[in-house]
């Protein structure tokens, strides 16, 4: 399969407008579950006032929140297509500025040091691009997920020790969870990586916490520590936006991989309320959108 | 838990009769300010030509649209998404905010700490919670930008808006010494003990 690589600039473009707009279903259906359960009132009015602002955001085809973040585009390549993947990524850079530059939306990102805004939510190796592959033949995904900063700056990681074990992961994730309070703007995903090395650890944290909810760790131990997780976090207090309630996430993700006999890391990074993602898919059928 | 209207710029008086778990709608006037904007206000020695006195700040950073200067649009700039950002980057502006400007009423999202308490106390003060992330909804409040300063900021640039029917919000922190997060945090940690025993966790 041969790919276009202009379409790959027009769906890089439209991915990063279209997630900033429509919230994925699964996401929608967290929301009514966590209305269903929700015993404090003004978590339930906050609550109320989020799913509000999604159906304002689709009436009014306006941006869900002002945070257009930073841009992340994940591609996956399948087994049988032929692109040139360093003039994939450029298509995929051009779309992200296009995007700002034709919708507009604010450019969120600044060179580290000097502050200076291109205006284009591009910078120095942002947009954020990550490329994998797949044994499916003829089919080419890119994810867009633009990550918002209230979430993002409540983000950790911790080298426990194998002596220390899971105990100390779990004790991680509730300290980082009451660390974070609103800051967050929760309801959140909490994303937990566990395993790897200190940068895959912080990669499988952010993987976690951009995941569709209903969806579970692959790894049977990993996923039953999501499900007690889940339930221990909504126990905490810390409520809709950090004033009280029920509903502090949606759900706490795990992604895991190996590690070292030594190490025992764990790292925690949170995906907000507006938990945005959209995803196009390329196939000889052409190119379908959805989440 | 009295729900008040408001029309900036507002008195110390009004300030002082709102308590937290009230809910106020705001009229007229906000101006829209964020961490370069104190940054440079505070740190780099700038000064805004905006009269802040009485008046509410929002932290945020606007998308929004480059026009031609007209009657609808005075500043050059059309709204186009306007939302609310984390306060709590911005805690330690607080206070200089209130005494060199005279800023009465700070609106933010996930609450502010115990300085910003003090001194909302002090001198007269409130913080109040808006929904984050819900910037769709609260555009809807807005209707113009009335002016900008400090546009070489931009998107961080120090915004006037015209308002209405902005709210209801809720106060989370007022002047009486009052914060829901400050109640929500101490709560929150404990029950932390409680949390991790339910996880089988030996020694918290």
């Amino acid at each position: 399969m041969k790919i276009d690589l202009k379409m790959v600039e027009e769906t890089a473009r439209d991915l990063y407008i279209r997630a900033l707009k429509v919230l994925p279903p699964d996401i929608k259906s967290g929301f009514t579950r966590l209305v269903a359960h929700e015993t404090v009132p003004t978590a339930r009015n906050v609550l109320a006032t989020m799913v509000t602002n999604i159906q304002v955001a689709e009436d009014t085809n306006n941006l869900l929140c002002q945070d257009t973040g930073v841009p992340i585009y994940n591609v996956i390549i399948g087994s049988g297509v032929a692109v040139d993947g360093h003039a994939l990524k450029d298509a995929i850079r051009t779309g992200c500025e296009r995007a700002t530059r034709e919708h507009p939306l604010r450019s969120s990102v600044v060179h580290p040091l000097t502050r200076k805004n291109e205006h284009t939510s591009c910078g120095i190796e942002v947009p954020v691009i990550h490329v994998d592959f797949t044994a499916a033949p003829d089919v080419l995904s890119i994810e867009m997920v633009p990550k918002g900063s209230g979430s993002e700056n409540n983000s950790f990681l911790k080298m426990a020790t194998p002596a220390e074990g899971i105990d100390a992961i779990k004790t991680f994730v509730i300290d980082c969870v009451l660390a974070a309070g609103g800051k967050t703007c929760p309801p959140t995903i909490v994303g937990v990586g566990l395993g790897g090395t200190s940068d895959l650890c912080v990669a499988l944290a952010k993987r976690a916490a951009t995941r569709a909810l209903g969806t579970h760790c692959n790894d049977p131990e990993g996923a039953k520590l999501e499900q007690q997780l889940s339930a221990a976090v909504n126990q905490i207090g810390v409520g809709p936006q950090g004033l009280g309630g029920d509903s502090t996430a949606f759900a706490v993700h795990i992604e895991l991989a190996a590690t070292h006999i030594t190490m025992n890391p764990v790292a925690v990074n949170m995906q907000c309320h507006s938990a945005r993602r959209a995803k196009a898919t390329f196939t000889p059928a052409g190119v379908t959108y959805g989440f | 838990m009295a729900h008040y209207e408001l029309t900036t710029p507002v008195s110390e008086a009004q300030i002082r009769q709102l308590r937290v778990n009230d809910t106020v709608t705001l009229q007229s006037t906000l101006y829209g300010i964020r961490d370069a904007t104190q940054i440079h206000m505070f740190d780099r020695g700038r000064r805004t030509r905006f009269d802040l006195n009485g008046h509410a700040v929002i932290h945020t950073a606007p998308n929004v649209k480059k026009v031609e200067k007209s009657p609808a649009n005075p500043a050059g700039y059309a709204p186009v998404c306007i939302g609310t950002t984390t306060s709590d980057r911005m805690e330690r502006f607080t206070r200089p905010l209130l005494t060199q400007y005279g800023v009465r009423i700070i609106i933010g999202k996930g609450g502010l700490r115990e300085d910003s308490l003090a001194a909302f106390s002090e001198l007269g003060g409130v913080y109040l919670a808006i929904v984050g992330g819900t910037a769709a909804l609260e555009t809807t409040w807005i209707e113009q930008i009335e002016d900008v300063d400090l546009d070489d900021l931009n998107p961080e640039s120090l915004w006037r808006f015209r308002i209405r029917n902005f709210g209801p919000l809720l106060v989370a922190m007022d002047s009486h010494g009052e914060s829901l997060f400050s109640v929500v945090r101490q709560d929150a940690q404990a029950r932390r003990a409680r949390v991790l025993a339910s996880l089988g966790v030996k020694s918290a």
